[in-house]
């Protein structure tokens, strides 16, 4: 379990790490906390020829409350900073609540919001819960710098967006609207384990109390982050009741997903737990956007 | 003699050594000059070798040999039979042990195919990854039954099946029994592999030293003293040329007794041939693979019982997983076989099995070694005759227990120590109402269960008893010496993986010697400290080399007595042993310190007594007559989340019989330990093999271990039913907190999950793998 030969980089800025990264391209490799990569380069699963370690852009960890109400990100924030930060508990309680999920307390330590982001594990819980937020990242090259929706960031199994020359310099995460709810929901083996299945959701209601807008994300049922649109489109309009909500969930499991089977879970154990997931998310986020 | 120290919990003599990091374990020794192995392993479970080609990775950085199995010579020899078959009519028995390098064929994953010896660990492991080998891939045999298939591919080419052995044993009539049965149950059971996973993967690092022709070992191993005579036999060294030294190591739990494996063979040889010291640290992706696994067998097994809950008679035909190859011989499956009738008195038992060759890791014992898979059996079976019979749970098993008055009770049929398998003592009874009041049985079924599914928990509680064969022969010895600063050091031969040898030994010596345990100094594992001896396994430790060092102290404590009797020129009877010194009765002022009697016993001038030794020293020796047996109750209180079948346990009680407890606080560390590997076992651990052999959760992100949140607190409590058959009184403890806890698991899930006709058969479960069961029950 030692890793191949790899050449090392350490820039202290960021154009240093850009540079690098044009230079290298594909056989270059960002390290930030080192979470994933590393193990995965010690099984020899990943043999990058160069790794350009962050860790000294300090450029790249900040934490900002901007104007609008939500929040700036740099992506060298570590994990546990998000978890501690009072600003991340009241403008994005549901980043602040998925964080203790999210492995052990050494792990997040060390690992970084945008390593995670640009890992793009199926199974995380940062990538679903940025879509299920409207997030968006902000990518960066020596080209220059584009912004692209987390929604649309996720392409594939381990695939982004991201150029080979690029890497994420920030997130931005909008303000909470009103009369919203959320919830995450997640079933592991143990505490700290990737998800078996796992939701996060986003609800809004109108001032009749009626579903405006419904956004339940699930994680480590395929590829990447997983949308439910039809169960959406049972919520939208209607008043969230239980009936709704079950048939909303049921929607979920039956049209939206259709997971795959591994040695912790067959695709009908998912499949149920993507249902009763579904429920109890919904119910929690309706339950707090009531209260909001 | 007073006893003041046997019995008490005091706190561990090793643990400011363990916890500040001064403990020697294998990687802390680091050599001038000292070479690094990596292993190339076999990617196939079974296949045919074509040619292996290491000629790229001999051109790499840093290698200084590259070795498969024809460059051994005549080293390359099958490793030896440790465990002969056990004296049983009709046996079919064929050894089939692990080689060095394989060579004509690979049989499982991971099986070493060549070494790389290299200037550190990363080149070794870079160059191993341009070994090339070219095979014809052969079917893997991963399913038991399917392994008996006529058609079966073949591991080993010159059986004309998979069978490692079959052996059947009987006591009664178990044909006659079931014809006057009110009732039979049958049911086919599975319990699957999993892994030890000590916390201490495995090492070595061999020192030639060519001028002084002296071979120093470090291993970690749990069996020193035989590893040194083997290594001495095979390299053609005399035994007093080899030293092997198991320092600390980190968790054995069985697997590192395996003598001999395949790098503890090649590591001493390539130090020869290449005359530098060299180190092979096993990492955690080999151990999955190259370190010996437990657990797979399937039973057919059928209980027969009268309409009020009497057991007449237990069938039991089962297949056990031996692995690729079979060095232990049949310890494990006559384990399982031996253990099964458990705490009950059974007149007719008919046991079967076939231990089957597969293209998997090696089997040896694991902690429990065996014995889970029989109490799995005979505890489910209880259960379903319970249920059936509508017979209460703890009612149908305290029917059934072995009346006090009938031990030494025998089942007949042999042991693993090759004995007739004899229970020296025990008294069930008692543990079972303790756990059953600690539980507290009658209220839980009676009000709180009751009072919890109203408000729509499911909760349920599980009740199971297990006995547990220890303390098996053949002998341990030890030596004990008062030093001239008054302290006292004993040697022993045995190994130490964490069970506080050196504190509750010290509690045996500080009792004889009259001195504080903490000025017992206590060497285990070094074979040049103590020549003689098997090593610590099948729950031993305690028991044989306890009672050896016991008759040692003993004998120094004679010793004591005899000289300060000369010194003092008073009665031996008229002396006590206290706070160091030798005093009088009755006028402490007329004493000797023993370390001044250790110098006058030793003297510079004047002559030693023809007839007597100088100093206080002693050699003894202990071999019980056969094994001591333990035994003991669990129960066990969990929720279920009906819809993600998400098992929480809400209370764990053991009630634990293994004789006289030494260190009681030990002894609850050993069943906390044990526990946490039994809910492993039951509930999270298991290696997943697909059809090619392939284990496709070789890693700590996919293999569960139990982590803090998934081991409940542990309400312990004892019975003490001393053992005749040593001195001590004491019965072994190490498997106890593992064996009962996948039939606890069943039994539990099945009452909490009452209102499906949920029946579980197997071990290891999951969420997902209960969802499934209970799917299928509902749908039937």
């Amino acid at each position: 379990m030692k890793p191949a030969p790899f050449a090392y980089f350490a820039p202290h800025n960021l154009d240093e790490a850009l540079d690098l990264l044009a230079q290298h391209g594909y056989d270059g490799k960002v390290l930030a906390g080192g979470q994933s990569l590393i193990p995965t380069m010690n099984f020899r699963l990943a043999q990058p020829a160069a790794l350009v370690d962050i860790n000294r852009v300090a450029e790249l960890a900040f934490l900002d409350e901007d104007a609008g109400g939500g929040l700036r990100i740099g992506a060298l924030t570590r994990q546990r900073t998000l978890e501690r930060s009072a600003a991340v508990a009241s403008r994005a309680p549901l980043l602040h609540a998925t964080m203790p999920y999210i492995a052990h307390v050494q792990i997040r330590n060390r690992g970084t919001l945008g390593g995670s982001l640009a890992h793009a594990d199926p199974a995380a819980e940062l990538p679903a819960v940025m879509v299920a937020l409207g997030a968006r990242f902000r990518l960066q090259s020596r080209r220059g710098a584009r912004w692209v929706a987390a929604a649309d960031f996720y392409i594939g199994l381990f695939t982004t967006a991201l150029q080979e020359d690029e890497l994420i310099a920030e997130i931005e995460i909008p303000a909470m609207p009103a009369r919203a709810g959320w919830s995450i929901q997640e079933i592991a083996r143990r505490h700290g384990d990737y998800a078996i299945v796992g939701v996060a959701a986003v609800v809004e209601l109108d001032p009749a109390g009626l579903c405006r807008a419904a956004r339940l994300i699930y994680f480590s049922v395929g590829e990447g982050p997983t949308a439910a649109p039809s169960a959406a489109a049972v919520l939208l309009g209607q008043p969230a009741d239980d009936g709704v909500i079950a048939a909303a969930a049921r929607a979920a499991a039956q049209q939206d997903i259709d997971p795959l089977g591994d040695i912790h879970a067959t695709p009908a154990y998912r499949r149920h737990l993507v249902e009763v997931l579904g429920r109890r998310a919904l119910q929690e986020a309706f339950g707090r956007a009531v209260q909001a | 003699m007073a006893t003041r120290y046997f019995g008490q919990p005091i706190k561990r003599n090793e643990d400011p050594r363990l916890l500040t990091g001064q403990a020697l374990f294998t990687d802390d020794v680091h050599l001038p000059g000292m070479l690094h192995v990596a292993f190339y392993r076999s990617p196939y479970a079974h296949a045919r070798i074509k040619s292996i080609d290491t000629s790229a990775a001999a051109a790499m950085p840093g290698v200084v040999a590259i070795y498969t199995a024809t460059d051994l010579g005549d080293y390359w020899q099958p490793g030896p039979l440790l465990v002969p078959p056990p004296p049983v009519k009709d046996i079919v028995f064929n050894p089939r042990m692990q080689v060095p390098l394989a060579r004509d064929k690979v049989r499982f994953v991971g099986e070493p195919v060549a070494v790389v010896v290299a200037a550190s660990r990363y080149q070794a492991e870079d160059a191993a990854e341009q070994i090339f080998m070219d095979v014809e891939l052969l079917p893997a045999i991963v399913d038991l039954e399917a392994a008996l298939a006529p058609d079966a591919a073949r591991v080993h080419d010159d059986l004309d099946a998979n069978v490692n052995a079959h052996v059947i044993q009987r006591k009664g009539d178990y044909e006659q029994a079931a014809a006057q049965a009110d009732v039979v149950i049958r049911r086919k059971l599975h319990y699957d592999r999993g892994t030890a996973a000590a916390m201490e993967n495995r090492g070595i690092v061999v020192d030639w030293d060519a001028r002084n022709q002296q071979m120093t070992v470090w291993d970690t191993t749990q069996a020193p003293i035989p590893i040194r005579n083997g290594l001495a036999a095979m390299l053609g060294l005399s035994e007093k040329q080899v030293r092997v030294i198991a320092p600390f190591i980190g968790g054995g739990f069985g697997p590192k007794i395996m003598m001999f494996y395949q790098e503890e063979v090649l590591l001493p040889w390539i130090a020869m041939r290449l005359n530098r010291p060299v180190k092979w640290i096993e990492d955690r992706q080999e151990n999955f693979y190259a370190t010996t696994q437990e657990r797979g067998q399937v039973h057919w097994a059928e209980m027969a019982l009268t309409r009020d809950g009497k057991i007449l008679g237990v069938k039991d035909v089962f297949l056990h997983d031996a692995g690729a190859y079979a060095p232990y011989g049949l310890t494990v499956a006559l384990n399982s076989q031996c253990t099964l009738l458990g705490q009950y008195d059974v007149a007719n038992y008919t046991s079967e099995f076939t231990s089957v060759f597969t293209n998997k890791p090696i089997v040896t014992p694991y902690r429990g070694a065996g014995r889970q898979h029989g109490v799995f059996v005979m505890e489910r079976l209880l259960d379903i005759a319970a249920k059936e019979l509508g017979i209460d749970k703890v009612e149908i098993r305290t029917r059934n227990f072995i009346a006090p008055e009938k031990f030494p009770y025998t089942n007949e049929i042999i042991y693993q120590d090759f004995a007739p398998l004899t229970y020296d003592s025990g008294n069930y009874l008692p543990a079972m109402q303790k756990a059953v009041a600690l539980i507290d049985y009658a209220r839980f079924i009676a009000e709180e269960q009751p009072r919890l599914r109203a408000e729509g928990k499911h909760v349920g509680l599980g009740i199971v008893t297990y006995v547990e064969g220890t303390g098996i022969g053949p002998y341990e010895g030890a030596k004990v010496t008062v030093e001239a600063s008054g302290r006292v050091s004993v040697a022993t031969g045995i190994g130490t993986q964490g069970q506080g040898h050196f504190t509750s030994f010290a509690q045996i010596v500080a009792d004889q010697l009259g001195v504080a345990p903490e000025n017992v100094r206590l060497v285990t594992g070094d074979t040049s400290e103590f020549y003689w001896g098997a090593g610590t396994f099948a729950s031993r430790g305690a028991v044989v080399a306890g009672n050896a060092i016991n008759a040692a102290a003993l004998a120094v404590r004679k010793k004591i007595l005899k000289k300060a009797s000369d010194e003092l020129e008073v009665d031996e009877a008229d002396l006590e042993l206290v706070d160091g010194t030798v005093s009088v009765v009755g006028s402490p002022q007329t004493a000797i310190k023993l370390g001044d009697l250790a110098v006058r016993a030793n003297p510079m001038r004047g002559a030693v007594k023809p007839g007597t030794e100088p100093g206080l020293e002693a050699t003894d020796y202990f071999g019980p007559e056969r094994g001591a047996t333990a035994s003991g109750v669990h129960a066990m209180i969990v929720e279920v989340d009906p819809e993600t079948l998400l098992v929480a346990i809400k209370r764990y009680v053991v009630v634990h019989d293994c004789g006289r407890v030494i260190n009681p606080m030990i002894l609850e560390g050993q069943i906390h330990g044990g526990v946490a590997q039994g809910i492993g076992n039951a509930f999270y651990e298991q290696l997943a093999f697909d059809e090619n052999g392939q284990l496709l959760n070789a890693s700590f992100m996919d293999y569960l271990l139990p982590t803090s949140d998934t081991v409940p607190r542990i309400e312990t409590d004892h019975v003490e039913t001393p053992s005749p058959l040593n001195p001590l009184g004491i019965k072994g403890a190490g498997e106890a907190g593992a064996i009962p806890v996948g039939p606890l698991f069943a039994q539990a899930i099945e009452d909490a999950l009452h209102g499906v006709e949920l029946e579980i058969l197997e071990i290891p479960l999951s969420p997902s793998r209960l969802y499934e069961l209970v799917q299928a029950a509902k749908a039937s």
